[in-house]
């Protein structure tokens, strides 16, 4: 059948109006149907034989130092993927036959997660996973890309395009890791934080007051940092190694809330750079959208010449909101070195920082949404992780790319179009 | 309040923009400003509201000299500005839009918004300005949008009101309803300075009227004794005939005929609902409606650009729902884009390469790959003479040209060829009066010569002046068709807001 003729098939008549699908949205949704079909083939063919005799796959659900135990759970291997096959099958095909018309995307998110279930149990199948372990390290995971985004967010709300934040991470892991080693951990997250800020006043002075092309500095300000962190690191780092040895913060287990079974050793047994993140992403959802502040960053990135003409200063809200995301940025560059092990590697930052671009957009510039785009990315970082030790046949390369994949899979518009600030990127000149 | 301004000089490089001027609006009454696009009138009114700093010359309000360093300051001092693109955050709801800037808080900034709310309702109260303070921007039509802006002038104390082009995105009923409004405003002692270039508006609300040409003011008028034709020559410098001279249409057989044409947006929705109609040779067809009702995608539709999701589109006895933009240009459709700067030229190109841009393909401006200069030349030498391009360079870049003489260029490249179909989007919009005088002599003459003409405009005059068929849209549907001599304005207006015709 060809393209328009489906178009036309699907003409839905409304009440008083004639509703058209246009064509990419009657592709999209048979594409997507088809994928999930495709998916149940995979769970049927690949990962029923390939647990064939295993009996069951056993997930950990507390960890050992935990008040209160709760048993593992335990699901028969082979049963369990033959229904979570027929689940796959059913929504791919009727996703193809009939539409799930607006809710296609949370089905298909539905559909991965359901996929994500077939692979874990097909990994754990005859062995012990500890399932509580991986979700805390998914939110550990997650906190650089969530702080990321949130310091994309805050500069993009004002208006101006934080390309940079992957360089304002890696500032901010070298100088926490240098001045922690020197005077100790809360020092260099506050070194972090501040190297960070200097960053983000570089882009925002190239961008407000010089009007530069704000993707060229960003992708210059990422050039920057890694050159100069990975030549001090070879000149200096290698050479005094004592420079490069922080004491790392500890996972804090907060009193009541940390005992909480499941919850509690996930969200409330982390450290001080998590717990900050959690604050930050409440604080700045409350400044954004509940104070002046807030309200006049908003309007300058969407319409700043109507700000101008009501006697906001559009330079000075934007310098303001991009030199904040920097220090964002830098506060979570501390959470590789001072957060986790300790010291500098060079490049460590791994792309955490673009991952952190696609986690705003997938949450539409919205931090509690970034928040939840980011624990996804955060997972399949730690699936990766758990994967490797669980020592599947998967090559540990594969597993790395995963949550790389999943970025370009969401970024790719298999999500509703989110709709940046209407002046994101735009410099602001009168007349 | 009395606003006088002395002298004001306003310098951009190569370009004096205000040039001595010196004007009064006298308190309690209505100042018109009219003039020509670049006459100065803009830079005036930023340099009035601050967001300009005059060269030389003193504002004085109440006979007190005031300096204004920014925008806040001439807020601060009575003055308040409804720009012509309103100045509102579209995604921000109606009370967000008005706090801005002045925004009710409590303590560390947070924002008050059960006080801002009641500061919205107050004010819309008491001048009778009737909106939702919830409801978001982008869902109003345009003159509830204008509603807020008055909203947000007058809550920051405004006495002196500025409107530039206020008219413009508005219907014939909203014009009355904004009349009412200035009125009131009038009433309860405020200022009005109206800035327009709709000379019988001009003429209908207000108590004085200053022209301005060329950064200059060069006279005033009594809107009691002064008529448009008076008000037009001094606008352009020499006399104007604002009437366009034609005998009536004898038209021929059809030349393009729409069937129950339907387009959808990227989401699905449509755009163009079923639409057919008829353009037959010698006779001009002119679309009324108010901006954003589908003309632009009718457009697109008959010339190409847009993909036409079901109906029929044939063009001289042939259908051509699916041929491409090109194949229709060859096939011999003309047509003048409504926006000239984004589609009609390229304005780095010089004037020569934009006027072949729509056949530098063929003989015999191309000769393989190669151009041939000779025969570029020579067309251009001759169409920027017939045209009256100015100045008659063919060298110098398109952007170098005024908006009148840009438009010129585009309607000598279209209109130069023999084509049985012109399609004029917006033909005047934005340029001189002298320049609208003659595009509209030359859309007349090819109706004269047998070519079928549609003219889609917002210019309800325009449409008037041209128009031997009167097609409105609304919604993205013809609701009404009439014969030019059949019908009025005011008629017209009501279609345009959306009343639908029994059929005729």
């Amino acid at each position: 059948m060809s393209g328009s003729a489906a178009a036309r098939e699907a003409y839905v008549v409304g009440e008083r109006r004639t509703r058209l699908l246009t064509r990419s949205q009657v592709l999209r949704s048979r594409i997507s149907g088809i994928v999930m079909l495709a998916l149940a083939v995979v769970t049927m063919l690949v990962f029923v034989p390939g647990v064939a005799g295993t009996g069951t796959a056993t997930f950990g659900l507390s960890a050992a130092d935990e008040r209160i135990q709760l048993a593992p759970l335990s699901v028969p291997t082979t049963g369990s993927l033959w229904v979570l096959a027929a689940v796959l099958a059913f929504l791919g095909a009727t996703q193809l036959f009939r539409g799930f018309q607006r809710r296609s995307t949370l089905i298909l998110g539905i559909a991965f997660a359901v996929f994500v279930a077939v692979i874990m149990i097909w990994a754990a199948a005859g062995k012990e996973f500890s399932l509580i372990s991986m979700l805390e390290a998914t939110v550990a995971s997650a906190t650089p890309i969530a702080l990321g985004a949130l310091s994309g967010i805050l500069c993009e709300r004002s208006g101006v395009v934080n390309i940079g934040i992957e360089g304002m991470l890696l500032g901010g892991a070298f100088s926490g890791v240098v001045l922690g080693s020197l005077f100790g951990g809360w020092i260099g997250l506050l070194a972090a934080t501040l190297t960070g800020g200097v960053l983000a006043l570089l882009l925002a002075v190239l961008a407000v007051r010089f009007r530069v092309d704000q993707i060229i500095i960003g992708v210059v300000i990422n050039i920057l940092v890694l050159g100069l962190t990975s030549f001090l690191t070879a000149q200096v780092l290698v050479k005094r190694p004592e420079l490069n040895d922080a004491p790392i913060f500890r996972p804090v287990k907060i009193p009541v809330l940390g005992d909480i079974p499941i919850v509690g050793p996930i969200f409330f047994e982390q450290t001080v750079i998590v717990y900050g993140m959690f604050l930050l992403i409440a604080s700045v959802t409350f400044l954004l959208f509940r104070t002046r502040w807030g309200l006049r960053t908003r309007s300058v990135g969407e319409n700043p010449k109507a700000a101008d003409t009501l006697g906001i200063s559009v330079a000075r809200v934007r310098y303001l909101a991009v030199v904040y995301g920097g220090m964002v940025g830098g506060f979570a560059g501390a959470w590789f070195t001072i957060g986790t092990v300790g010291r500098f590697d060079e490049g460590m930052t791994g792309g955490r920082g673009f991952i952190g671009l696609a986690a705003m957009i997938f949450g539409a510039w919205n931090p509690i949404g970034a928040f939840g785009a980011a624990l996804v990315f955060g997972f399949f970082d730690s699936l990766q992780q758990k994967f490797a030790i669980l020592a599947t046949p998967i090559p540990s390369e594969f597993l790395s790319m995963a949550p790389y994949l999943v970025t370009i899979i969401v970024v790719a518009g298999l999500v509703g179009r989110s709709r940046p600030p209407a002046a994101d990127g735009q410099p602001y000149t009168k007349e | 309040m009395e606003l006088q301004l002395r002298g004001i000089t306003k310098r951009f490089p190569g370009v004096l923009a205000n040039d001595d001027i010196s004007l009064t609006a006298r308190s309690g009454t209505v100042l018109a400003l009219i003039g020509e696009n670049g006459a100065g009138k803009s830079t005036l009114m930023n340099v009035l509201t601050g967001l300009y700093q005059a060269d030389a010359g003193e504002i004085l309000i109440d006979g007190q000299e005031q300096r204004f360093r920014g925008p806040a300051d001439s807020i601060a001092a009575g003055i308040g500005m409804v720009h012509q693109h309103f100045m509102l955050v579209p995604v921000f709801s109606v009370y967000e839009n008005v706090i801005l800037g002045a925004e009710p808080t409590g303590r560390f900034g947070v924002l008050n918004r059960t006080q801002a709310r009641a500061q919205v309702a107050e004010v819309s109260q008491r001048y009778g300005l009737a909106v939702d303070p919830d409801s978001l921007v982008e869902d109003l039509p345009v003159g509830i949008q204008q509603r807020v802006e008055i909203i947000k002038v007058l809550l920051r104390g405004a006495r002196i009101l500025i409107f530039d082009e206020p008219t413009a995105v508005l219907t014939p009923q909203e014009v009355q309803e904004f009349f009412g409004i200035v009125a009131e405003l009038k009433s309860r002692g405020a200022t009005i300075i109206f800035i327009t270039h709709k000379l019988k508006e001009a003429l209908a609300v207000a108590d004085d009227i200053t022209v301005l040409r060329d950064g200059r003011v060069v006279g005033h008028a009594d809107p009691r004794t002064a008529t448009p034709e008076d008000l037009a020559a001094m606008m352009v410098g020499r006399a104007i005939d604002l009437e366009v001279d034609k005998s009536p249409a004898r038209p021929g057989s059809s030349v393009l005929s729409l069937r129950n044409v339907t387009v959808v947006d990227d989401r699905g929705r449509p755009v163009l609902h079923s639409i057919s109609f008829d353009v037959h040779a010698g006779e001009i067809v002119g679309i009324a409606g108010i901006q954003g009702n589908g003309q632009t995608e009718l457009v697109q539709a008959i010339t190409g650009l847009l993909p036409v999701a079901t109906g029929q589109i044939e063009f001289t006895g042939q259908d051509i729902t699916r041929m491409s933009p090109r194949a229709r240009h060859a096939a011999g459709m003309a047509h003048v884009p409504e926006d000239r700067s984004r589609m009609g030229f390229i304005a780095s190109f010089s004037v020569k390469e934009n006027l072949i841009l729509d056949s530098y393909y063929a003989a015999p401006y191309a000769e393989g790959i190669r151009l041939v200069r000779n025969a570029i030349d020579t067309t251009a030498t001759d169409l920027v003479d017939r045209y009256d391009v100015r100045p008659p360079t063919i060298d110098n870049a398109g952007s170098s040209l005024s908006g009148g003489n840009a438009q010129k260029m585009i309607v000598a490249r279209e209109f130069s060829r023999e084509v049985p179909l012109l399609v004029c989007a917006q033909p005047t919009r934005g340029i001189d009066v002298g320049s609208i005088e003659y595009i509209h002599e030359q859309i007349v003459r090819k109706r004269d010569e047998g070519v079928a003409v549609l003219i889609v405009s917002t210019e309800l005059d325009e449409i008037f002046a041209l128009a031997d068929r009167i097609l409105v849209m609304f919604s993205g549907e013809i609701v009404a068709e009439r014969r030019t001599t059949d019908t009025t304005p005011p008629e017209i207006g009501l279609f345009m807001a959306g009343q639908r015709a029994a059929a005729s």
